[in-house]
């Protein structure tokens, strides 16, 4: 059985992402299309970062290989000190079972479950007791505010309320790292800055590492290291000491 | 496992009415085949207990040259009855009886028939033997079926003349009255015969103490297999016929449940092509939250697969009260059976066994399972951040 090496939370120095001259190609007919090119980066716990830049710039494609839900084409990415490349269905499947937390621009909730049973469902892969369970998602819906809609069905839900319930969904194992693919593209200005708010305060709370897919003004003021991709390039790495 | 059961449920159950609709489908299968099932289990069980009650008891001897097939051999086919049954049959757990070509006249018309002698005293078969006892000066009391009365056109108490030939080839005549019509479901002892009293025709025959059939009562089995001059017929033998038809309808019965359960599977198996072209979307969050896709096409499964759960409870609910009433009222058929030359009732009784209905389940739930586990193997060679993003691959 493959037994997963849990990153050590504690280590503050320790790079929960370490990216080296990584290169994503992908087929386009008889020829490819460079979506990465050789970006070296590094995050450190408890980082509220950003990937910056316009469409096709690589934000997305770079935030699915830390994500290991794709793998690149050349260099590598380590998480939490797995290299991405190297993993098996099976241990990235872990690897973001255990460690990673998704938030994306659609929500992509499940609509037949509750919202309960949608914060619940990262806690059913982990063999929590229903105990457990219980508590962990309702601390969850408080840290997004939404407890009095833990019965009601995405459908029913505002766009903000799906994505706090998109964040809870996400928060609610205390990942070591969120991914979040443009956030708040689906949500008016108030909303957005309902939901960023949270996620900052989760961040200082938690220490959770935030790193955001986005060019979404909104988002970037809130980003405390702001990195500029520009066709498949960092073009710069801004980190803001005292915002 | 269990998480994937749990999923299965929820996504079934928020599905709403399209899982209704297949598990209402499927369900009528489940029942509808558990019925077919059972009222050819209680038509081969009817059938064997009317053979034993009506013909042939728990087993018989044929006297060595009897062939049911050709009548010419009945001539030759009559011996003295063995020694060794004379005490059973004094006991009254076997019976013989002789059997003869015969020719009727009834109003003026020929018939040639089966006669068949029988103790009127008997009481291992159904048959109305004890009509035979009717003092008639000058006539021979005979019964009939049904079948034949109708064929012929004679009613109770009609007279007409019987001619044979015995043993020493010498014709005579006589005549018959008819005591008794009596109606079985079983051809074998109605058609194209008469009855009349053993003792009668072994007089007629010019063959005292000799039978053609020695019956004995079913579970008071001699333990003789071998008896020499005549051939013992276990009730496993004689009752083969019934198997080999019933085999038969099987396989013909075998087509309606494969349109059912074609029907049932393919609302199962569009519903499945539709969920992994609709629930892509769906599938990218499973792997993003940490599933694997093998686990994906494991939760498709067990989701197409639960409706055959879901159908066998809805099944029970409806179909356990209506397979009960049928057992207990029976199924009346809209025609009438008993031109159809086989051991079969009018109203037959469904008989279930649990063989039937876990059978009938496996069944059931297999070809689902492979049903739900065919278009989702689309889900293994997904790309999930394609998935995410809800793009058609």
């Amino acid at each position: 059985m493959f037994v997963f090496n849990h990153y050590n939370k504690n280590m503050e120095n320790s790079h929960v992402i370490k990216v080296e001259k990584l290169v994503k190609r992908f087929p386009i007919g008889k020829g490819e299309f460079t979506a990465l090119n050789g970006i070296d980066l590094q995050f450190s716990r408890g980082e509220f970062a950003g990937l910056v830049g316009p469409s096709g710039s690589g934000k997305t494609t770079l935030l699915n290989i830390v994500g290991s839900l794709d793998t690149p084409t050349e260099g590598e990415a380590f998480v939490l000190d797995h290299a991405v490349s190297r993993l098996s269905a099976k241990e990235s499947a872990w690897l973001r079972r255990k460690e990673l937390g998704f938030i994306f621009q659609s929500y992509n909730l499940l609509a037949v479950h509750t919202v309960f049973e949608n914060v619940e469902f990262p806690l059913l892969l982990l063999d929590y007791t229903a105990a457990e369970r219980k508590k962990m998602v309702m601390d969850a819906l408080e840290w997004v505010g939404i407890t009095d809609k833990a019965k009601s069905k995405p459908p029913q839900l505002s766009g903000g309320e799906c994505q706090r319930v998109a964040i809870a969904r996400a928060m609610v194992k205390k990942p070591s790292l969120v991914l979040a693919d443009e956030p708040t593209a689906n949500l008016d200005a108030a909303n957005s800055h309902n939901i960023l708010k949270t996620m900052e305060n989760l961040n200082r709370d938690l220490k959770t590492t935030f790193l955001f897919a986005t060019h979404d003004d909104k988002v970037i003021s809130y980003l405390k290291r702001k990195i500029y991709l520009i066709d498949g390039k960092v073009d710069k790495d801004e980190k803001i000491i005292n915002q | 496992m269990k998480i994937a059961i749990k999923l299965a449920y929820r996504n079934l159950i928020g599905a709403g009415l399209r899982t209704w609709l297949n598990v209402i489908v499927l369900s009528f299968s489940f029942v509808v085949i558990i019925w077919m099932r059972g009222i050819i289990n209680g038509w081969n069980r009817q059938a064997k207990d009317d053979m034993t009650a009506w013909e042939i008891g728990g087993g018989q001897y044929w006297h060595e040259k009897y062939d049911p097939f050709d009548p010419f051999t009945l001539s030759e086919s009559h011996a003295p009855v063995p020694e060794e049954l004379i005490p059973i049959i004094n006991r009254g757990e076997m019976e013989p009886y002789l059997i003869s070509q015969g020719t009727l006249y009834p109003r003026g018309r020929m018939q040639t028939i089966i006669v068949k002698g029988i103790n009127p005293k008997q009481d291992i078969f159904l048959l109305p033997s004890q009509k035979l006892d009717t003092l008639i000066t000058d006539a021979i009391p005979a019964v009939t079926g049904s079948i034949m009365a109708r064929n012929l056109n004679i009613t109770r108490g009609d007279r007409m003349m019987l001619q044979w030939r015995d043993a020493g080839g010498t014709f005579d005549a006589t005549d018959i009255v008819i005591t008794e019509i009596f109606s079985a479901n079983v051809p074998n002892v109605d058609q194209g015969q008469i009855y009349i009293s053993l003792e009668n025709l072994q007089k007629m025959m010019n063959l005292p103490g000799e039978a053609t059939i020695i019956t004995y009562r079913d579970g008071h089995s001699p333990g003789l297999t071998e008896l020499d001059g005549w051939n013992h017929k276990t009730k496993q033998e004689l009752t083969s016929s019934v198997d080999e038809l019933i085999k038969v309808k099987s396989v013909g019965t075998s087509v309606m449940y494969v349109i059912l359960l074609l029907l049932a599977m393919l609302g199962i198996f569009d519903t499945q092509v539709l969920s992994i072209f609709r629930r892509q979307k769906e599938i990218g969050t499973y792997i993003a939250l940490g599933y694997t896709r093998r686990q994906v096409v494991g939760l498709f499964t067990v989701e197409g697969t639960m409706n055959a759960v879901l159908a066998a409870i809805v099944g029970a609910f409806y179909g356990i009260p209506f397979l009960a009433l049928q057992a207990k009222t029976g199924w009346t058929m809209p025609m009438d059976t008993s031109d159809f030359g086989m051991a079969i009732a009018q109203t037959l009784y469904p008989a279930y066994s649990a063989g039937l209905v876990i059978m009938t389940v496996i069944v059931i739930m297999f070809t689902t399972m492979i049903v739900s586990y065919w278009p989702s193997r689309r889900i293994a060679r997904m790309n999930p951040t394609e998935a995410l993003r809800g793009k058609i691959q």
